[in-house]
């Protein structure tokens, strides 16, 4: 097992240098000159350009440059914006938690539906349920989040008046945040109405997100369930005569768990990009709307500091995922 | 279950409501997070709204309605005759706001004036580096060549001395870039080794003191108890930072917010038939036109110039890009602004006499690009439709052209460095003085390698604006510039396009917003009903 480890943290380190070199090289190579848009129409003197450059060591060869950027990381030193002045690392951990927040309930979300309702549809395959099922998902996967969103907002904000437009909490409270996690500050606050609120304003954004996971997930349970369903050792389970529940829930759904949470682990990654739109959408303070942000003023620090940061939670959730194969499956481990 | 959601959602309406009974707050749905809160520091029209327009005053504000100087901190003030020197009397009595980190000891005085305006001069200065650096305002208004000294000569006199006569130096005074900072703050952060914090945790005179800020969530205000010209009528003002423009206007439908910022042009018919919401909307202070390249042939002929003029069909542009909303430019800056030619007539739309003057210029199968910039600008919604019916107009009289586009900052480099032969642009004003369209547009000095996108260099028109810029006498100044657009006219380096049109969202129950003339958002002397 340590072994098994090994070998897999050892995969990330060259997909690290891998990465900091692609977010490095990447906004680089698109044009656009952060300088400039610092001022728009105005514009400034050939000499102030050169000297705003030079403040911000755009003028050194781009190979000395991509050694200080890695030199910085090393010591954990991410930079400064161009933009707002401040560490990249601390606008980024201030904004991530709202991230992982609502990545973390639209995955709860996308799981929690799109598990029963993909092993269901297997285990009554040809059913209308199991068409319904499959219809949704493949509609949830083609939407548009922008569309959807906006959609949603219209009918459950603007006509109905269930839930909150936008934001993460009623601008009614107020109080300092401590963990950066609206559910448990709002807690912590002790304020009366604060978790409802938070709650509240978590259900729109939650689906948006959680829709085309939901979908994956559906599918590809169902799929799994079905080859599975087939195998000989189903059919022996069934003949000795256990119990039909028995036969999904342990036989063949441990067996069909494997691709689904590959699966799970690779949503991580839809799910960061899938908040880019959202957080635009609901006013969600979180890392998706910063990046794009960043991008579009050339915002060299904070991009490549926000991808690197991105890119290394999702290797590390990845990695997770490949632990937990061992778990569920000792023949993986085992195969080197 | 329906019914609970129902009630949770209605709860939280009353909530606001209640809220706004108890303490009234004003919630303005706005755009995105400012850059930070020293307005010194940032270019950004977000950036003011959160920090100089609520936080600060200047030592002089604009009168909104007609732009003239009106006293702010300072309340007079006296200009030698040389038009050297500008004495400031500092108004006695104005008290910088306390917060939980700082709790100021005395009252704003001339050190106070000397420091905000040093901390950007002064490369020196102890606090000059600080947050980056940079005073990109400060330096693009000439201010580092203008400034000579700035000296205290009592608690509450200020004197200015500048290096040449400039007249609308008095106009630069009023922008953001100006504000007045706490001098005791810094000098307190950098005792503590923290000198950051200023730009942080501001500390102004003005109508509003910042409570806290959440990063594209949420920047909440208090009104100012001692604020020297009365306590706003609100109590607290929230920004809820709310960045997508359909999502601002769901907001301000469910009462969420009372005011929202930029709308977008396709919802302005909805908003305008919404009985629960009221629609301001102003001309704003700007100029969407089409530069001419004047140094590249045949743009070096006034005639040809002339001739594209003539051909373009503006009224349907202004149909098309601004849907309606937006006004035919004459001149090179808008009607609001002093000084404007209302004499001058503008070309008729006519293809055939473009065609004849076409001709007579010797000019025949003409091809040019049209550049189109990749964004939404205030004076220009569109620029690439924009650009499509102006090739449209000009393939009628026998021109070719062809559209072409770049990322906006390459845009922007390109055009300055004159590689274009006809480029659509646009400006917003900063102190509604005419020179600051006027000489940073199309003066000799901005035709090289700078704003001048037309690279126009006319000695007459350049002579006017000298001479303008010498004197403070209005009467004067405004003889000059009207002048002067007589020039730009005849010689025709632009296309003038349009003015757009601001408009301004709003609840009913939302009375005294004024729209800022300068497309900026203040809520001193709002109030909710």
């Amino acid at each position: 097992m340590i072994r098994f480890i090994l070998t897999r943290v050892g995969l990330v380190l060259p997909t690290f240098i891998g990465i900091t070199l692609l977010a490095f090289a990447m906004i680089r190579l698109i044009p656009g000159d952060p300088v400039e848009l610092l001022v728009g129409e105005r514009g400034m003197t050939a000499e102030r350009h050169a000297q705003l450059r030079a403040g911000l060591g755009l003028d050194k060869p781009l190979l000395v440059q991509y050694a200080s950027y890695i030199g910085g990381v090393l010591h954990g030193d991410l930079g400064k914006s161009i933009v707002t002045k401040r560490p990249v690392s601390e606008e980024f951990f201030t904004l991530f938690p709202a991230t992982v927040e609502l990545s973390l309930c639209a995955l709860l979300f996308a799981v929690l539906l799109g598990l029963p309702a993909g092993i269901i549809a297997a285990v009554r395959r040809g059913s209308t349920f199991d068409h319904t099922v499959m219809g949704v998902a493949l509609t949830g996967y083609s939407m548009p989040i922008f569309w959807w969103g906006l959609l949603l907002i219209i009918l459950f904000s603007g006509i109905l008046g269930w839930t909150p437009v936008s934001g993460r909490i009623s601008l009614l409270f107020y109080f300092d945040a401590v963990t950066g996690f609206m559910l448990i500050d709002s807690l912590l606050s002790g304020q009366e109405g604060a978790f409802v609120s938070t709650l509240s304003h978590l259900v729109l954004p939650t689906i948006v997100l959680g829709t085309i996971p939901l979908a994956v997930i559906a599918r590809q349970t169902r799929s799994a369930m079905l080859e599975v369903l087939n195998e000989d050792y189903v059919r022996t389970a069934r003949a000795k005569g256990l119990a039909p529940l028995r036969v999904i829930g342990l036989h063949a759904l441990r067996n069909a768990l494997i691709p689904v949470v590959t699966v799970i682990g690779l949503q991580v990654g839809v799910l960061f990009s899938g908040a880019v739109l959202t957080e635009t959408i609901f006013a969600w303070p979180g890392i998706g709307k910063w990046l794009i942000d960043s991008i579009s003023r050339r915002d060299y620090p904070s991009v490549q500091g926000g991808i690197l940061l991105i890119a290394t939670t999702v290797i590390l959730v990845n990695l997770a995922v490949d632990l937990v194969y061992g778990l569920i499956n000792p023949r993986i481990r085992h195969n080197r | 279950m329906k019914d609970r959601a129902r009630g949770l959602a209605l709860a939280a309406a009353l909530g606001l409501t209640a809220l706004t009974a108890q303490a009234k707050t004003l919630v303005y749905c706005s755009e995105g997070s400012p850059e930070g809160f020293n307005a010194s520091l940032y270019t950004a029209g977000t950036t003011f709204d959160a920090s100089s327009r609520q936080i600060f005053d200047r030592l002089v504000e604009f009168e909104p309605t007609n732009l003239t100087i009106v006293p702010g901190l300072a309340e007079s003030w006296t200009i030698s005759d040389d038009g050297l020197s500008y004495t400031f009397k500092l108004r006695a009595g104005v008290k910088f706001h306390a917060s939980r980190n700082f709790t100021p000891s005395r009252e704003f005085n001339a050190d106070d004036v000397v420091y905000s305006f040093e901390r950007q001069l002064l490369v020196d200065h102890p606090m000059h580096n600080v947050s980056g650096g940079q005073y990109e305002y400060f330096e693009s208004m000439d201010m580092p060549a203008l400034i000579q000294s700035i000296d205290k000569i009592d608690a509450l006199t200020v004197r200015f001395t500048l290096n040449r006569p400039e007249a609308p130096f008095l106009s630069n005074l009023g922008m953001d870039f100006a504000s007045i900072m706490s001098r005791e703050q810094a000098d307190a952060l950098l005792a503590a080794g923290t000198p950051e914090k200023a730009d942080l945790q501001p500390v102004g005179t003005g109508p509003f003191l910042l409570l806290a800020y959440q990063k594209d969530a949420v920047i909440r205000y208090k009104a100012h108890p001692d604020y020297w010209a009365g306590k706003a009528a609100i109590d607290d003002l929230i920004f809820a930072i709310t960045p997508d423009a359909s999502v601002r206007l769901q907001k301000l439908r469910a009462g969420e917010c009372h005011v929202m910022a930029y709308p977008n042009p396709a919802d302005i018919a909805s908003i305008r038939s919404d009985p629960a919401l009221i629609l301001q909307e102003q001309a704003g202070m700007n100029i969407g036109y089409l530069a001419f390249n004047t140094e590249k042939a045949p743009f070096t002929d006034k005639r040809v110039r002339q001739a594209l003029n003539m051909a373009v069909d503006k009224q349907a542009i202004i149909d098309a890009v601004y849907q309606g909303e937006g006004m035919i430019a004459k001149n090179p800056f808008p009607p609001t602004i002093w000084s404007y030619n209302e004499s001058i007539q503008d070309y008729a739309y006519d293809p055939e006499g473009a065609r004849r003057l076409l001709a007579e210029a010797g000019v025949s199968h003409l091809e040019t690009d049209i550049w189109a910039m990749p964004v939404q600008r205030p004076y220009n919604p569109n620029a690439r439709r924009m650009a499509e019916l102006i090739q449209s107009d000009w393939a009628k009289v026998g021109v070719t052209a062809r559209p072409v586009t770049f990322e906006w900052g390459e845009y922007l480099k390109r055009s300055k460095m004159g590689e274009h032969q006809t480029v659509l642009l646009g400006w917003t004003g900063d102190n509604g003085d005419p020179d600051n369209f006027l000489f940073t547009l199309l003066s000799c000095g901005a035709a090289r390698d700078a704003a001048n996108r037309a690279r126009w260099c006319n000695e007459d028109f350049e002579a006017l604006l000298m001479q303008a810029k010498s004197t403070a006498d209005i009467a004067r100044r405004t003889e000059y510039y009207e002048k002067a657009q007589v020039i730009f006219k005849e010689e025709a380096p632009w296309i003038t396009i349009a003015h757009s049109v601001v408009f301004m969202p709003m609840r009913n129950e939302v009375v005294g917003y004024r729209i800022d003339p300068f497309g900026l958002h203040k809520f001193y002397g709002v109030d909710l009903q």
